[in-house]
């Protein structure tokens, strides 16, 4: 087993050497940061002290193997836009990510998992097909504009909800800013967590959706019925706690896909997380704040795709005896 | 029953606060990055900062020059300005303002890592004479000295030094600098906290030295870079000032209740440029030869493009036509320059004479999210360039990628490209020095952003004259005759000044200035 984990702990670090060689590979197509340092009308000798001064005149791998050297120290750099080192920008906006992040999972649970038990129960009745439609909406606009279409229609139309920002935030446990804690906070949060979890949320019902239809095939439900149980307790007893174990793990699987994909709705709504950081980023060549954000990101992955796989291990005794041998 | 009533006189209390309050909302497309005034030298940046820190001189709602930090200054040799400073100015900390402010500020904006270098003579010398007479010592005269000068801002040499921030954060900087999170300025405002790309807030200055014309308590400033979102957020009433309003949305903005676009031309001039230095064009089909060395082939390109056409439908009026490369603001002969008329069928005669009567093709660099639409006027202009058998290669892309191209690390690598300009100085000769100036010498910084390298010497030889005279008439006469030479050479193709688009409630009264900062300090709320 250890020898097992030490395998996928090297396997981990390789992935990410990996995505810093590409991430650095693709900083060279998406534009000159000292462009964006300096002005128009800067003098051409102090843009190329600015270039010396950031390293940007060494080769590439002298770059890679400098950059490398200072995240094993983790130390990610300073932000070129905001000449602040890039871990407090990224810490400074790490809750609001987060906090969107797990109010999406939430919310895509707690509604797709009855949508989807409903779906499948009825499979013909009106709500049914109503739901099936609507999932196939969720699956087919693109985030942004369902993001535009919630603002227009309770920001500015209904004038319910606030249309950008994070509403009140309260500091606790000294650095992490909450939104749950005000009313316009949690009014904010409203908005963009629907935006981000309507995919996984269709994503879950679909989901639900057949593993109960197979489920509700199944030998033990079969038996279950003809011992004579009530309808009631085979649904939700029985077949929905079977249904459940795959859609966990696809819902945790898809939480870093969550945190990973807010960087469109963190933009539409002016969220202030790591996501729109990221994606100022980009269009400023900001490259500490670009290679630490992927950094952190594949980390992320990298690091559920191991929980989960231990998990299985742990689970699963064939797995554990492949593992041994 | 007694807590009860206290409580209710505490909520009353606080409604009644909040309605007597004035808080300003406001939002912009660009964020303010860092506090330190001499990092980043940006229109968005150097605004706002503005609000908080000041210069010995300021703009007023025309844009002259008036007196700010500086209460009068004398020019009596024309290498050398005295300037007499404003006395009981204090900065927020409470700190008085001197003349040493005024030597280290000089000093500090020039070191590296500064962006704002070129806003004082390298070679000038700053005297004190006494703590509040500061003599400026110049290598050459310059009767555009204080052009530039509004956006040098005095920073305190005391509280800068007490706070590790003697000189401008570089960008390699390995430590965070306090000045880029904190301001101590002798501005109208003052920064209340400050979280970089998120927010925010200024109070008012209660012992500013001027008399303040805003009525506000407090203004927070929140970046929106989504366009759709910025306007949501002004028409849903959860800010106040929006800038800019997408051109789309202008009317949608002007029809809602409470809401209203204030627009006007802006200072900037959209031009096209042409490589007219290289023997064979990067991106052509003609190969051994560069047609745009031919002034024909040039006068065919102006002629060719229906600027009318761009600005009612790309640019939905908001836009003037220009026949100059700077604004007509900003030059008072400019009305005596009229673009060539719109004549497909000149330029096609024109390009067979210059021996293409088949046309050619060329490359054409435009960036897609710098200008207002200047994607679709890039698209615009290859289709009417199509009628007179150009066809231009069009690479369409966002500024990083774009800049990074065209400008001079990369060795001007562009053959036809659409670009914006506003002179720093709010004056002519910074366009015939930069733009239209002959590029050929390595060691002057003439003509750096002459991307397409067109080069007449008459024209330096006015340049040159036009920096050391000081008689304004005379002056005027000069950069006429240099900007009539470039355009006789269809030099550039001026194409119209962009217009300024600020969506904002109508409970505000406030002025729009062509440079397109928005002032606290003129605001007004109801």
């Amino acid at each position: 087993m250890l020898a097992f984990i030490l395998r996928r702990l090297m396997q981990s670090v390789l992935v990410l050497v990996v995505v810093v060689l590409l991430a650095f590979t693709m900083f060279r197509f998406v534009g000159d940061p000292v462009n964006q340092i300096v002005s128009l009308d800067t003098p051409a000798e102090q843009v190329a002290q600015v270039r010396k001064s950031l390293g940007l005149d060494d080769p590439v791998p002298v770059q890679i193997i400098r950059y490398l050297y200072h995240v094993v120290q983790f130390d990610f750099g300073i932000s070129y836009q905001f000449r602040q080192p890039v871990v407090d920008l990224l810490a400074e906006r790490a809750p609001a990510t987060l906090e969107l992040a797990l109010m999406s999972s939430l919310i895509s649970l707690l509604v797709g998992i009855p949508m989807g038990v409903y779906t499948a129960l009825r499979r013909d009745g009106f709500f049914a097909r109503l739901f099936q439609s609507i999932s196939l909406i969720g699956v087919s606009l693109p985030t942004f504009l369902i993001g535009i279409l919630l603002i227009y229609l309770f920001a500015v139309t209904l004038g319910w909800l606030p249309s950008f920002g994070r509403g009140q935030v309260v500091t606790v446990y000294g650095r992490w800013t909450t939104g749950f804690l005000t009313a316009s906070g949690l009014k904010a949060l409203i908005l963009p967590s629907i935006t981000l979890g309507l995919y996984q949320m269709t994503l879950i019902m679909r989901l639900v959706r057949s593993e109960m239809l197979e489920v509700l095939r199944a030998d033990h439900i079969k038996f279950a019925r003809a011992r004579g149980l009530t309808t009631h307790s085979i649904h939700f007893r029985h077949a929905l706690k079977s249904t459940l174990v795959p859609v966990i793990t696809i819902a945790g699987l898809q939480l870093g896909s969550i945190i990973a994909f807010a960087v469109i709705t963190e933009t539409v709504f002016q969220w202030p997380g790591m996501g729109a950081l990221f994606l100022k980023a980009v269009q400023n060549v900001d490259i500490p704040i670009m290679a630490a954000y992927l950094m952190i990101i594949s980390a992320l992955f990298v690091s559920i795709n191991m929980i989960v796989d231990l998990l299985y291990a742990f689970v699963d005794p064939r797995l554990r005896t492949t593992i041994k041998n | 029953m007694k807590r009860a009533f206290f409580a209710l006189a505490l909520a009353g209390a606080l409604l009644s606060g909040t309605a007597g309050a004035k808080t300003l909302r406001y939002a912009n497309q660009g964020d303010l990055k860092s506090l330190d005034p001499y990092t980043l030298n940006e229109t968005t940046t150097n605004a706002h900062i503005n609000n908080v820190y000041e210069g010995l001189v300021r703009r007023d709602r025309e844009l002259k020059i008036v007196p700010a930090l500086a209460e009068r200054w004398e020019n009596p040799e024309p290498t050398r300005w005295r300037f007499y400073l404003r006395k009981g100015v204090k900065f927020h900390n409470g700190e008085e303002f001197t003349a040493d402010d005024v030597l280290f500020s000089a000093d500090r904006i020039r070191q590296q890592g500064s962006n704002h270098t070129t806003r004082i003579p390298k070679d000038a010398k700053f005297v004190k004479v006494d703590d509040y007479t500061v003599d400026v010592i110049l290598g050459t005269a310059n009767p555009i000295l204080l052009n530039q000068w509004e956006y040098w801002m005095i920073v305190s040499k005391k509280w800068s030094e007490a706070n590790g921030s003697a000189a401008p954060t570089p960008p390699n900087a390995q430590t965070p600098s306090y000045i880029s999170l904190n301001a101590n300025g002798t501005g109208p405002f003052k920064i209340e906290s400050h979280q970089p790309g998120v927010k925010t807030v200024f109070k008012p200055n209660a012992a500013w030295w001027d008399k303040p014309s805003h009525n506000l308590d407090e203004v927070v400033f929140t970046p929106i870079s989504s366009d759709a979102t910025r306007v949501a957020a002004l028409l849903s009433g959860e800010v106040d000032i929006i800038e800019p309003v997408p051109i789309q949305d202008i009317q949608r903005v002007n029809s809602a209740a409470n809401t209203q676009v204030l627009s006007g031309p802006e200072l900037r001039t959209i031009y096209l440029g042409m490589d007219q230095t290289r023997d064979e064009l990067l991106e052509s089909n003609v190969k051994g030869k560069n047609p745009f060395k031919d002034k024909r082939v040039r006068e065919a390109f102006y002629k060719a493009i229906d600027i009318e056409t761009i600005k009612t439908r790309v640019m939905r009026g908001l836009s003037t036509p220009s026949a100059l490369m700077i604004a007509p603001e900003l030059f008072v002969f400019s009305k005596d320059f009229v673009r060539p008329k719109f004549d497909p069928d000149g330029a096609k005669k024109l390009l067979a004479e210059a021996g293409y009567p088949d046309g050619f093709e060329v490359g054409f660099d435009c960036p897609n999210d710098r200008y207002v639409n200047d994607g679709p006027i890039c698209q615009a202009i290859i289709g009417m360039l199509a009628r007179v058998g150009i066809k231009a290669n069009g690479l369409i892309q966002p500024k990083a990628q774009y800049f990074a191209k065209v400008l001079k690390p990369n060795g001007f690598k562009t053959s036809f490209y659409l670009l914006g300009w506003t002179p720093n100085t709010l004056d002519s000769h910074n366009v015939l020095y930069d733009i239209i100036g002959c590029r050929d010498d390595e060691k002057s910084a003439r003509g750096e952003t002459n991307l397409g390298g067109y080069c007449n010497k008459q024209v330096d030889a006015l340049a040159d004259q036009v920096l050391g005279e000081s008689d304004q008439a005379k002056r005027n006469q000069l950069i006429k005759q240099a900007f009539q030479l470039a355009s006789d050479d269809y030099a550039y193709i001026p194409l119209h000044q962009q217009a300024l688009a600020w969506g904002v409630s109508k409970s505000l009264k406030l002025t729009q200035r062509a440079d397109n900062a928005v002032v606290l300090n003129w605001i007004v709320k109801d």
